[in-house]
């Protein structure tokens, strides 16, 4: 199953847990995962069925440009990164 | 794992756009010519924030050879939105706003109207005849004054996002960000030593030797047809339609050659105001910035103020680190303070780190990327207190480094983990190079003392859309078709990757780099990411092109299966070159034509390390550069001339961006060095042959192993130049550049 790694300003919603497990195929089906887990997760990362301007994802460490549509191999780790602006 | 065998990846080809190159025959968008040309020029404003008062162009509008005056006003009335152009959401009014100023002012150089007129020489002499009204107010100039409360506001409707979330007060802070691991508090009380110091770096402008340019032709059929110096011509097409209120299809944008472009070309300044121009009077019309309107009117890189503390063991081991970025946007939001997070720490397996960055606007000119953005101002203040912390506790610089460094599986701060990196791999061979064990040799004269110095940097690197076409021709040439404008050699470095499957040379590929039109969307020639990503798209569209090739074979020979193998198809008992085949694909079937497109992960970072000897002259605090080394994982050198070159040129940027490089800015924010004669770069005659060592640690998800170069080495030389002046004068240095007044104020601090 997928790990989450969690930013440390969001540890607050996983009761401090840095990496959390959530199921899914995209990254998509990861956020509601975690968002049954960790209610209110899902407001600090996604708005209007969009990330948030200021969150990026990464997928085993690489930037995704397909963000919420990004295919979530098994045994990934998913992090959620400060996008990156300006480069 | 064995090493690949390749043909042509790795060797030195001549550059396909060489020969026109050379002549003069390769045309660059100032030497456009079209019938019935006009010319623009752009009025600026003088001051650095002034509200405008009024405009009025009635004497403009009469000189007889005026053909055509916009301002903002004549951008489409279209409501305010946000718009996301690929550096993140921003305002509709901030992207027009840079374009042509609406309401106020907010940098020296800031483009208030344009004119179109018969001739260059006309359109600015009419553009002076444009009577401006303004109502000056207060500048701010650094990150820390505009920080301060009661600092002037530059936008009344700015607000601070504090950790992702909105704040009510009106602030020159765009953004604030943390990324957290660990305890860096725990991690410090563990230390047996600590350092913290404070570092400000000047603006520096990337200093291409071509001004922007653009020629734009409001067409008959409605089209919007653009011809410029540009890093991204799809950038430019979909910056242009946003803010011209069209659909993308309306926009056709041919990236001409460009003269550098170093991250300064990936932002548009002329473009839709020639649009707007050549709208407005039926004309084409072309914009060339002067090198003054370059300087003052278009994107440098951030001034910074930081703070880093470093805490570590008594044999070296790095527990903790803290750092405070404060980066200036200049006039709107977007300064390269994320990336520069990213990378503060980034070469270093540290498990206790808190950082935050602060966006900040300022008025001075909106900043733009300029090679790995951010990274160089941070390295400057990592690389000296890690330096710092090698002095005090006995250790070498290097082995302090390689005791620390970040490898596959290290975590950085904001959360990712490394894959496979080289990071060890250049300290290693830095350590190891015949320059780091020579002597330094004996200073020049009396007064003139010798020291060496290290640093490492690391940028991350992009991938990005990329793609490419592939037109297989009857004499087994290849036709290569691609959206990436070439700045560094990549036409070659692109065929070679296609050629090496083809079993093809270099010289049998014919790259051809073309308008929006005519290729898939391709994204910037930044990043790092050109051979990477579009050298991938040209390896699999190659891929395609073998297996239509097999196909044809296949019903030539009338056999179920072929094979290919260095460029010889084989079935059966039949064989035939690629050429041989490619000249028989008329007989049976339809012409070959190879395609595909990417949008990659795994760009994978790229490490450079520097070793420098400079001289210091104690009585002038001129700093001469002895000799300088350049040490880079490159992945796979596709072609190491051209990896050689980004070494070199990133490296002779770096040590302007040290020793003499900075916007000079009056108290009322004027920029009193506006040309290359005061704003000093480095000519052949300051630098030394810049040596270059290529590390190659494949990456592990590309075809040939490839990591873009084009920015990591410009990250450590600032850096590595601090450490070698404190090394010959015993002063640390913490501002840049280190000029000879801030040498030689630090020599007579004492």
């Amino acid at each position: 199953m997928p790990q989450v790694y969690i930013p440390a300003l969001l540890r607050p919603c996983t009761n401090g847990q840095e990496l959390v497990e959530a199921e899914g195929q995209t990254v998509r089906d990861v956020v509601a995962s975690l968002e049954t887990q960790y209610p209110g997760l899902r407001g600090r990362l996604v708005s209007e069925g969009r990330l948030l301007p200021n969150i990026a994802i990464g997928i085993d460490g690489e930037v995704s440009v397909l963000g919420l549509n990004e295919t979530v191999p098994p045994d990934a780790e998913i992090q959620f990164l400060t996008a990156i602006k300006g480069g | 794992m064995s090493t690949p065998q390749y043909s042509l990846i790795g060797t030195r080809p001549p550059r396909h756009d060489g020969a026109d190159k050379v002549t003069g025959r390769a045309l660059y968008g100032a030497d456009l010519k079209m019938s019935g040309l006009l010319h623009g020029s752009i009025l600026r404003s003088p001051h650095a924030h002034a509200r405008i008062l009024s405009i009025d162009t009635s004497k403009a509008a009469a000189h007889p050879d005026c053909r055509g005056i916009v301002t903002a006003a004549d951008f489409p009335a279209t409501p305010e939105r946000i718009v996301d152009l690929g550096e993140g959401e921003t305002p509709l009014s901030y992207i027009r706003g840079n374009m042509l100023a609406s309401g106020k002012v907010l940098y020296e150089g800031h483009a208030v109207a344009a004119v179109a007129a018969t001739s260059a020489q006309a359109a600015a002499e009419i553009a002076k005849l444009i009577e401006m009204k303004y109502e000056p107010l207060p500048c701010v100039l650094t990150a820390p004054a505009a920080m301060a409360p009661g600092a002037p506001l530059l936008h009344p409707d700015l607000r601070c996002k504090e950790f992702g979330q909105p704040t009510t007060a009106p602030s020159n802070v765009a953004d604030h960000f943390r990324q957290v691991m660990g305890n860096s508090e725990e991690g410090f009380a563990q230390a047996d030593i600590v350092i913290e110091r404070e570092f400000t770096t000047s603006t520096v402008h990337q200093g291409y030797i071509e001004p922007h340019t653009a020629t734009a032709l409001w067409n008959n059929d409605g089209r919007l047809l653009i011809w410029c110096a540009t890093q991204g011509s799809f950038v430019v097409r979909d910056s242009v339609a946003c803010m011209l209120d069209l659909p993308v299809s309306r926009v056709r944008v041919t990236p001409m050659e460009i003269g550098g472009g170093f991250g300064g070309k990936v932002p548009v300044y002329v473009e839709p105001v020639a649009a707007l121009l050549s709208q407005k009077t039926g004309h084409p019309v072309k914009i060339t910035m002067t090198r003054r309107e370059v300087l003052e009117g278009s994107g440098p890189t951030p001034g910074s103020f930081i703070r880093v503390k470093i805490g570590a063991k008594k044999d070296g081991t790095l527990v903790a680190a803290q750092a405070y970025l404060a980066y200036e946007a200049g006039a709107y939001p977007g300064a390269m303070v994320s990336p520069a997070a990213t990378c503060v720490f980034a070469a270093y397996d540290i498990p206790n780190q808190t950082i935050d960055g602060y966006d900040v606007v300022v008025n001075k000119p909106s900043t733009a990327p300029y090679r790995a953005p951010g990274a160089t101002n941070a390295a400057f203040a990592t690389e000296t207190v890690l330096d710092e912390i090698a002095e005090t506790l006995k250790l070498d610089p290097l082995d302090l480094r390689i005791r620390n460094a970040a490898k596959e599986g290290t975590r950085r701060a904001d959360g990712a983990k490394f894959r496979r990196i080289g990071c060890l791999e250049v300290l290693e061979t830095m350590k190891a190079h015949p320059h780091y064990s020579a002597p330094l040799g004996e200073p020049s004269h009396a007064a003139a003392q010798r020291g060496r110095g290290v640093a490492v940097g690391f940028w991350m690197n992009a991938g990005l859309p990329s793609s490419c076409t592939l037109n297989v021709h009857a004499d087994g040439s290849v036709g290569l078709i691609e959206g990436s404008t070439d700045i560094g050699g990549s036409r070659t470095s692109i065929a070679m990757q296609a050629a090496e499957v083809l079993g093809l040379q270099s010289e049998d590929m014919r790259p051809s780099v073309v308008d929006t039109d005519t290729i898939g969307y391709t994204g910037v020639t930044g990043g790092s990411r050109t051979t990477f990503a579009t050298g991938w798209a040209a390896h699999d569209a190659a891929q395609d092109v073998v297996r239509q090739m097999k196909e044809r074979a296949a019903r030539l020979w009338q056999v179920e299966e072929v094979q290919f193998a260095n460029g010889v198809f084989t079935g059966g008992e039949h064989k035939l070159t690629f050429k041989q085949l490619a000249a028989r694909v008329g007989e049976i079937g339809a012409p070959v034509v190879g395609r595909a497109s990417v949008n990659p992960r795994g760009a994978g970072g790229s490490f450079a390390g520097v070793i420098v000897d400079v001289e210091v002259d104690m009585e002038t605090g001129k700093t001469s550069i002895i000799r300088f080394t350049s040490v880079q994982d490159a992945g796979k050198a596709i072609h190491p001339s051209y990896v050689e070159g980004q070494m070199q040129g990133g490296s002779v940027q770096g040590i302007g961006w040290a020793l003499n490089e900075e916007y000079f800015m009056s108290a009322e924010g004027r920029m009193m060095n506006a040309s290359f004669l005061d704003y000093r770069m480095p000519t052949a005659l300051d630098v030394p042959m810049i040596d270059t060592a290529i590390v190659e640690v494949p990456n592990p998800v590309h075809p040939y192993g490839v990591r873009g170069v084009g920015e990591a080495n410009i990250v450590a030389p600032p850096a590595a130049i601090a450490n070698a002046i404190h090394a010959a004068t015993g002063h640390r240095m913490r501002h840049l550049p280190m000029n000879p007044p801030s040498v030689m104020a630090a020599i007579l601090r004492g």
